[in-house]
């Protein structure tokens, strides 16, 4: 791999910026896809890389081509810089979740509180949930326990594409909150989307434990293996 | 989720810091392989490694092919698990077979 390609991949890695990288089997030769004109053939596969975000072999032409695909990281929203959110931010992290925190509350969303590979945002969870504008490749998870900051963040998420929308909260909390959320106008199978209480039943107890439990639903979520 | 470490970021480093650099890519995989293809694995001349081609098991054989590829500058492309006589042969475990390309980051 040359300097120029891996500045290449890591400039659009920094960008979010979707990109394939086509090497040429066996002697190695490299192009980027849709940053070089390809033939057909090898673009076409290119963009199905991208689309199924899933590397593998294809011949074109005769040659021997492996096609990898560099996309976004996924995104995980987390609506309230609690201890919980502080302990879930490193996990993501480690999935491979690229995290925004968001909270207005002043006290919070601090960069003493929260290190590392996190955006901080104190706007109000719906204008910056607008602003966020979650996709088919993000997550979201409510954990202020505060209606007032809980339920303008789900009203939102519940008209995303969000893949999973997780809320802290009891069995008795969740039933106010779907009366509520049914009040604010969203029908029975889109809260249905919403998964409380939030995380795999590990009978977690501590914070960690808890953001642990969420970040499998995640996973699972991701993977197509939530039930 | 996949990739999501920044293999690519570290190799970047470690060629930053001067050291010689190969890049070690799982390119197709056939029945039980623990690692999907475009996982990667970087190795340095000094023996650093980061990521992974396997569950381990041929991460010692594909070291020593990258570091030929650093010598000669000259990629490589391996087959693991498949019968033949060549010398960086070794077995999978788990009965899975996988082609991993070796690459110098020049």
């Amino acid at each position: 791999m040359t300097p120029e390609t891996l500045e290449t991949l890591q400039a659009a890695r920094a960008a979010r910026r979707p990109v394939a990288l086509l090497t040429r089997l066996p002697d190695g030769a490299q192009r980027l896809h849709p940053d070089e004109a390809l033939p057909p053939a090898l673009a076409e596969a290119a963009e199905a890389a991208l689309r199924d975000d899933r590397a593998g072999p294809v011949t074109a032409e005769g040659e021997s081509w492996f096609i990898q695909p560099q996309t976004p990281p996924p995104r995980l929203i987390v609506v309230g810089a609690v201890h919980v959110a502080q302990a879930l931010v490193p996990m993501a992290a480690a999935v491979g979740l690229a995290v925004t925190v968001v909270d207005p509350r002043r006290a919070f969303a601090t960069e003493e509180r929260f290190a590392g590979d996190v955006t901080l945002v104190d706007d109000w969870p719906d204008d910056a949930l607008l602003a966020l504008r979650p996709d088919l490749r993000t997550a979201i998870v409510t954990l202020t326990h505060d209606p007032k900051l809980d339920d303008p963040a789900l009203d939102v998420a519940l008209k995303s594409e969000a893949f999973y929308i997780g809320a802290l909260g009891s069995r008795r909390t969740h039933a106010k909150r779907v009366a509520r959320l049914t009040e604010l106008g969203h029908g029975e199978e889109a809260i249905s989307r919403i998964r409380a209480p939030v995380g795999l039943d590990i009978g977690a107890v501590t914070a960690p434990e808890i953001a642990l439990s969420v970040i499998a639903q995640v996973v699972a979520a991701r993977r197509g293996k939530l039930a | 989720m996949s990739g999501s470490e920044d293999i690519l970021e570290t190799a970047r480093a470690w060629r930053a810091e001067g050291e010689r650099v190969a890049l070690a890519t799982v390119v197709e995989t056939w029945g039980s392989s623990p690692r999907p293809a475009g996982s990667r694995l970087a190795v340095t001349g000094t023996g650093r490694l980061a990521g992974s081609v396997s569950g381990g098991c041929i991460e010692g054989a594909v070291a020593d092919v990258a570091k030929q590829v650093m010598e000669t500058g000259a990629p490589q492309l391996l087959d693991f698990g498949i019968t033949d006589e060549r010398a960086w042969e070794v077995g999978l475990a788990c009965g899975g077979k996988l082609k991993v390309f070796v690459e110098p980051l020049t």
